[in-house]
């Protein structure tokens, strides 16, 4: 078991090395120190209670985007809308979450997470149901539909939910009531205890349940699938309608226990990271929590990095670039640990590119 | 013409065929050639009506024409070879942003298109490598290539420094841009557009007529039999996807020097996938490409200008999300209607056995 689990997280570790060790050169070719920038990356990210809340709360989205990418991969699909699926869901959530007042808690949180999951749900349905009924290549239509989103959160929050109190000019709803707050105990935000449970959750539907295995196996082979009788055309649309109710709900969360409102453009560019999360859990759905972990952890330190070394946040990005191209083409990796490339290693399954479309 | 493939044997005719079957007329192409008399009658139309702002909106079409024609070039020489290439959105701000910074740095907009360029070829390689060599996955690759250029260029990016020069400007080709209508939104033009128009022309040619269009769509369709007539099927894969990324790095050199004039970041906004449909819905040839870059550029030049003189009561972000609901429905109804068919091998890597 442990041997399994070694071999497994062998790629994503070295990965993960790698991204880091050139993210130092970097550092060092624009003349700061190494030493003092990654320390302070990791004291702002877990020195403190409230270093560990922030990279709890930035883990949270990660987790819920790493696994609307990782459920749709097990079917064979590239979910690359976790962004317009994320935003409708922070939207709406925030709308039911100002809209309706003198809701007891019990009623208004969960309905506030519902709208905001039913939201992104049927945000990823579209994209599922074009693929299924037209053929419509589902990477081309969520991009789309990312944009689409973006453009109708804005205008959201631009006019109909303008937060309309004293001088307000930005494209903002008005905070949620306190009865659609998620509550935080200590360092513990309670959206990420949502989170692992939504991983558990995914590994329990995709691996123990006659739906999971379905799923599995139009990923597996679409034709074969369908010659056993699955409805190939039934699993792509739920399957993209789950994993657009999950980046949804990591968008509700965001409204409801982070900003305490939605505003256009702040989420922007947290759901495409859930890509580098699936990709560096192997697409398994409880690896995608460490996964998130991580990198919350670099984004939630790298305002304390900048303040006390210098280095600009954005190394971050160039850092999760690199450690998604180290994942992605395994074999340099292998390469260098001197692994042997076994056919039936789990890193030589990561396929999508021939189901081009069709 | 020589091609990068190897072997001086003819590949199989009879893939040409599939080619050739196309310029029959079909009813589908009855119907796009309808289409195309009701535009221009329409556009006469507006034209008779309102001058200028029809002037502004064709000028406008053209400008955004340009970017996705040379994306979506870029995009077929890969798909035709068998590579997926999802990745144009990198390249396109990539380059766009090394030919902003060398132009500015060295004062010649023309060193900063050599820029561009160099870092599509280097983009298009990178692409080759994962995919061809390294056999990654061709959608994965293709992120990272995004991923990664995001990253680079909001590192890199200083928000101090501009062009300190002029942009490209606009070159009258003498009589012809005196012409009602079309004359200057296609005579009147800076370098870049020019450059685009013959490389639009010339690539037709070159991948439905020449030795090397063959052979590209002959190891995108069966590797395995492209192999067997002798051409070196890896070999041309990684010259094609990377040739083909100097185009979209002629992209972003237009986007930085000649459409916009500086760099912002993540400035290529989604074109580089909306290049991915114009070239589905120009059926992999650079002719059909540039005519459905045309009406995807029609759709954003008209969103310009609602924007601008508020015509029409619609608010700017429901226009914003035209491009992108057009591009949604032409995918579908490609699917739905369409009897398009993909290249055979395509998205599949080709080990050598």
């Amino acid at each position: 078991m442990t041997r399994t689990v070694l071999r497994a997280a062998a790629v994503p570790l070295a990965s993960v090395v790698l991204g880091l060790l050139l993210g130092a050169v970097l550092i060092t070719v624009q003349g700061h120190s190494v030493l003092s920038a990654y320390g302070a990356l990791v004291l702002g990210g877990a020195g403190d209670a409230d270093a560990l809340l922030r990279t709890l709360q930035k883990a949270t989205p990660l987790v819920f985007g790493g696994l609307a990418v990782a459920f749709a991969f097990k079917a064979g699909l590239f979910n690359i809308g976790g962004q317009g699926q994320l935003l409708v869901g922070a939207a709406f959530a925030a709308g039911v979450g100002f809209g309706l007042e003198g809701v007891p808690l019990v009623v208004h949180l969960p309905l506030a997470l519902l709208v905001g999951g039913a939201a992104g749900a049927a945000w990823g349905a579209i994209a599922g149901v074009l693929k299924a009924t037209s053929g419509a290549h589902e990477v081309i239509v969520t991009i789309m539909l990312n944009f689409v989103a973006g453009n109708l959160t804005d205008w959201l929050a631009a006019n109909p939910w303008q937060d309309r109190s004293g001088s307000n000019i930005i494209a903002r709803t008005p905070l949620v009531e306190p009865s659609a707050e998620i509550p935080t105990w200590g360092w513990l935000p309670a959206g990420f205890v949502l989170a692992v449970m939504a991983a558990f959750a995914c590994w329990f539907i995709l691996e123990r349940t006659t739906y999971g295995f379905e799923v599995r196996s139009v990923g597996a082979n679409r034709h074969a699938a369908r010659y056993a009788g699955i409805s190939v055309g039934w699993i792509m649309a739920s399957t993209m309608a789950v994993a657009g109710l999950l980046a949804g709900l990591g968008g509700a969360i965001e409204s409801l226990g982070v900003d305490g409102r939605f505003e256009a453009g702040v989420n922007v560019g947290l759901g495409f990271e859930g890509i580098t999360i699936a990709l560096l859990a192997r697409t398994n759905p409880i690896a995608v929590i460490p996964a998130g972990l991580l990198v919350g952890l670099m984004e939630a330190g790298a305002a304390k990095m900048q303040f006390e070394s210098g280095v600009a946040p954005e190394i971050i990005d160039v850092i999760q670039a690199l450690i998604l191209l180290f994942v992605a083409a395994p074999l340099i990796v292998r390469w260098l640990l001197r692994l042997r490339d076994r056919p039936d290693a789990p890193d030589r399954r990561l396929t999508l590119g021939a189901g081009w479309g069709r | 013409m020589t091609a990068p493939g190897g072997a001086a044997t003819r590949p199989d005719l009879a893939l040409a065929s599939r080619d050739a079957g196309l310029r029959g007329w079909s009813p589908q192409r009855m119907w796009s050639v309808a289409g195309a008399v009701v535009l221009v009658a329409l556009v006469w139309g507006f034209y008779a009506w309102d001058g200028a702002q029809t002037t502004a909106v064709l000028g406008g079409t053209v400008r955004a024409a340009t970017l996705l024609v040379l994306g979506a070039m870029c995009g077929m020489i890969g798909e035709r070879s068998g590579i997926v290439n999802i990745g144009i959105e990198g390249q396109f701000l990539m380059s766009a942003f090394t030919a902003f910074t060398v132009a500015s740095m060295s004062g010649s907009l023309f060193l900063g298109v050599v820029a561009g360029v160099s870092t599509g070829l280097a983009m298009g390689w990178m692409l080759a490598a994962m995919s061809v060599g390294l056999r990654t996955d061709q959608i994965i690759a293709g992120t990272v290539l995004n991923i990664a250029a995001l990253g680079l260029t909001s590192f890199f990016y200083d928000r101090g420094r501009s062009l300190g020069q002029p942009k490209y400007q606009s070159i009258e080709l003498g009589p012809l841009a005196d012409l009602p209508v079309v004359g200057t939104a296609l005579f009147n033009r800076p370098p870049l557009t020019y450059l685009a128009l013959v490389l639009v022309v010339v690539l037709h040619v070159l991948l439905l007529r020449s030795v090397w269009g063959m052979r590209t769509t002959a190891i995108g369709e069966h590797p395995g039999a492209a192999a067997t007539v002798g051409i070196d099927v890896i070999r041309l894969r990684y010259w094609n996807v990377t040739l083909a990324g100097g185009l979209a790095g002629l992209g972003g050199a237009y986007l930085a020097l000649e459409s916009v004039g500086t760099f912002t970041r993540a400035m290529s906004g989604g074109r580089g996938f909306l290049a991915l449909a114009v070239m589905i819905f120009g059926r992999r040839t650079p002719l059909g490409a540039y005519a459905a870059a045309l009406f995807f550029g029609f759709t954003t030049a008209l969103q310009g200008q609602f924007q601008l003189n508020d015509t029409f009561d619609i608010p700017a972000q429901f226009v914003g999300m035209l491009p992108f609901v057009v591009t949604i429905i032409v995918v579908a109804a490609a699917g739905l209607f369409g009897r398009m068919r993909d290249p055979a091998a395509l998205g599949q890597p080709y080990e050598v056995r």
